[in-house]
């Protein structure tokens, strides 16, 4: 028994060492610009140029940081990428919640509310996910325009969230599908209406599939570019157009080390809430895929 | 006048009729049991009533008002589901509160009356805990609590003990029928097994293919069955339903390898007796064809003895089924528990002709 048992533990043993070593090897190779990044933003420009990029830093500063936040030229104005991070916030914020408010409503009604025709609409929403966003540029900067929000943060904000309720839409209705009618019936017989069965019995259940959503949008709208070097005017551009900006510029000495700085920063929201509510992610994903 | 009357309601979706003009009455107090093999409307049936679903004509009244067009929750009718549908997020006295707190029922009268419904059901110490920390029993209990909280003027029950246990759904049964005795509030009680339907039911209303087959009391559907399917459906073990052929005042039943089994009335129906040289179908309940020790027998009145070749016997503690063969179909017989043959040989059997009935063939319409 144990004489047959011993090599089998022995082969277990070496596979699992190679897994490690792949996975090992791969997580080096993921985080090898991460620490590139990291490094080169707490040396000096001088250290930089003279040395190895791989190498840590002689002379440790956080200057590039300050720099890069304050006082960096974007543009014409020397004002940091401090403004256009707000920027960015306050298209985000908004542009999240409602996007992911309007979602769950649609998943909601889709599931729960069947209409005549309902699946036809969901498929129609749908079509939202596939579209190339290059493809409606023109036609979406002329409905801006006549509605007159062309160039602010609330134009942005209308764009990404139209651009959202396709996804949003879906992962709720998925999340919902999965919900029991008898649990709505039940508030129909308790006396709850559309509204106070939604608030009261499926939003204080969806949990996961709220983080999932919010997660989500927050990368997709914060990591936008196009839609905001297209639509944004120069005080409502947001933070990926300002570190472009920042970093493409044509004149002065190349300031890697603040360029590094910037890239982390614009970076970091994203890392932030992945880091956060990271589990609730895959758990919710798992939650929509599976059952959906 | 009756409590609840369901009055010519039919329900289609599409060109599908789920539901069949079907007429019930139950009077205040009663126990309506709706039953059916899957499919059969019934359910479609209950949720027309607690208003989930709309009927597509016909009327439905409770206390001679017309509830058609009321929401469901201004019927004043709580409904326990199948799967209890407990709200997850909120704990076993928010659920129990949830319908009061709809109505705009203050918080302190709401907790007075969960703290009564809580502790007729003994659940007082589960008050706090979420559904999902609760065992089957529990959460059945629960959702009884919550349809009781609301005092309703009618309860409707969707196949409620469907997902419990064997010995936990006796115990449930046996509760609900105390339940509806302490209250006596109106019930309509869906279920696909015979059996809750016999024990809990004061009415039973036999549906198939949206089609009431018949309605009346336990002892009328399970003695006097309309047709071949409700004789089939209710009982267990089910009816023995023999093919026969009707000679003058006697049926004879084929044997394999044996001369006939002649049962010999003194008077057959009329529907049968006009049917002199044709087949028809003779339906015996196990306890009807016994040994002649058993009561049964000795207490029937019209009786015919024959021997039967036994061919199987299943023991089942307080009887033994043996199984015999008549008309080309296997006879199930109910024998006294200390009945001793055996088996591949003959045994004397009593047919208590007074439990006999007779339908048609091709109609499967019961004879009288």
């Amino acid at each position: 028994m144990s004489r047959s048992t011993q090599p089998s533990f022995r082969t277990g043993k070496i596979l699992r060492a190679a897994l490690y070593s792949v996975l090992i090897l791969f997580a080096v190779y993921y985080l090898l610009p991460l620490f590139v990044m990291l490094v080169n933003s707490v040396k000096t420009l001088d250290e930089i140029r003279g040395g190895n990029m791989m190498s840590l830093p002689e002379a440790f500063t956080i200057e590039p940081w300050l720099v890069a936040w304050s006082k960096a030229q974007i543009g014409v104005e020397p004002t940091g990428l401090s403004p256009y991070f707000i920027n960015s916030i306050m298209m985000v914020v908004p542009a999240v919640a409602i996007s992911t408010a309007l979602g769950a409503m649609n998943g909601y009604v889709l599931t729960k509310w069947r209409f005549p025709g309902d699946k036809i609409i969901f498929g129609l929403m749908l079509f939202a996910c596939f579209i190339p966003f290059q493809i409606v540029l023109i036609p979406m900067a002329r409905v801006l325009g006549m509605i007159g929000i062309a160039g602010t943060t609330s134009g942005l904000v209308l764009v990404h969230v139209v651009y959202g309720l396709g996804f949003t839409t879906l992962f709720f209705r998925n999340y919902y599908a999965a919900f029991p009618d008898e649990l709505i019936k039940a508030a129909k017989m308790d006396g709850a209406g559309f509204w106070r069965t939604f608030t009261r019995i499926l939003l204080p259940s969806s949990g996961p599939i709220i983080v999932v959503t919010v997660i989500w949008q927050f990368t997709n709208i914060w990591n936008d570019f196009l839609f905001g070097a297209s639509f944004a005017d120069f005080d409502s551009m947001p933070m990926t157009v300002a570190l472009n900006n920042l970093v493409s510029s044509s004149t002065g000495v190349k300031e890697y080390n603040v360029h590094f700085a910037g890239a982390v920063l614009a970076a970091l929201p994203t890392l932030i809430v992945y880091v956060v509510s990271g589990r609730y992610f895959v758990r919710g994903l798992m939650a929509g895929a599976v059952k959906g | 006048m009756s409590f609840l009357q369901i009055d010519k309601v039919c329900k289609s979706f599409g060109s599908v009729n789920v539901l069949r003009d079907i007429s019930l009455d139950v009077e205040e107090g009663g126990f309506l049991v709706l039953v059916g093999p899957s499919g059969c409307g019934k359910s479609t049936l209950l949720n027309t009533i607690a208003g989930l679903e709309n009927l597509t004509t016909g009327e439905i009244r409770i206390d001679g008002n017309v509830i058609d067009d009321l929401p469901p929750a201004e019927r004043n009718i709580a409904m326990v589901f199948q799967s209890y549908a407990l709200y997850p997020n909120m704990n076993v006295g928010q659920n129990i509160a949830f319908g009061l707190e709809m109505r705009g029922m203050p918080k302190d009268e709401r907790d007075i009356k969960v703290a009564e419904v809580a502790k007729t059901l003994q659940i007082e110490h589960l008050l706090d805990r979420k559904p999902g920390q609760l065992s089957g029993g529990q959460r059945q209990r629960v959702a009884m609590g919550r349809a009781l909280v609301r005092n309703p003027q009618l309860f409707l029950f969707d196949e409620p003990l469907s997902n419990l246990d064997a010995k936990l759904r006796v115990d449930m049964r046996t509760e609900i029928k105390r339940m509806h005795q302490a209250l006596g509030t109106t019930i309509v009680y869906v279920t696909h097994d015979q059996i809750e339907a016999m024990t809990l039911g004061t009415r039973i209303a036999v549906l198939k293919d949206g089609i009431v087959q018949q309605y009346g009391t336990p002892a009328e559907i399970y003695n006097d069955p309309a047709n071949l399917f409700v004789a089939d459906f209710m009982g267990s073990p089910a009816m023995n339903l023999i093919p026969a052929t009707v000679r003058g005042n006697t049926v004879e039943m084929a044997r394999v390898g044996e001369e006939p089994l002649v049962l010999d009335f003194k008077q057959l129906p009329d529907d049968v007796a006009t049917r002199d040289g044709k087949e028809v179908i003779v339906g015996i309940r196990p306890e009807a064809i016994t040994d002649a020790d058993s009561r049964a027998a000795i207490r029937a009145g019209q009786q015919v003895t024959a021997s039967c070749k036994i061919d199987v016997v299943e023991p089942a503690g307080a009887d033994i089924y043996a199984i015999t063969s008549l008309g080309g179909k296997e006879v199930v017989t109910r024998l006294h528990q200390d009945w001793f043959g055996q088996v591949n040989q003959h045994a004397e059997l009593v047919f208590n002709l007074e439990k006999v009935v007779f339908f048609d063939r091709e109609s499967g319409i019961r004879l009288r």
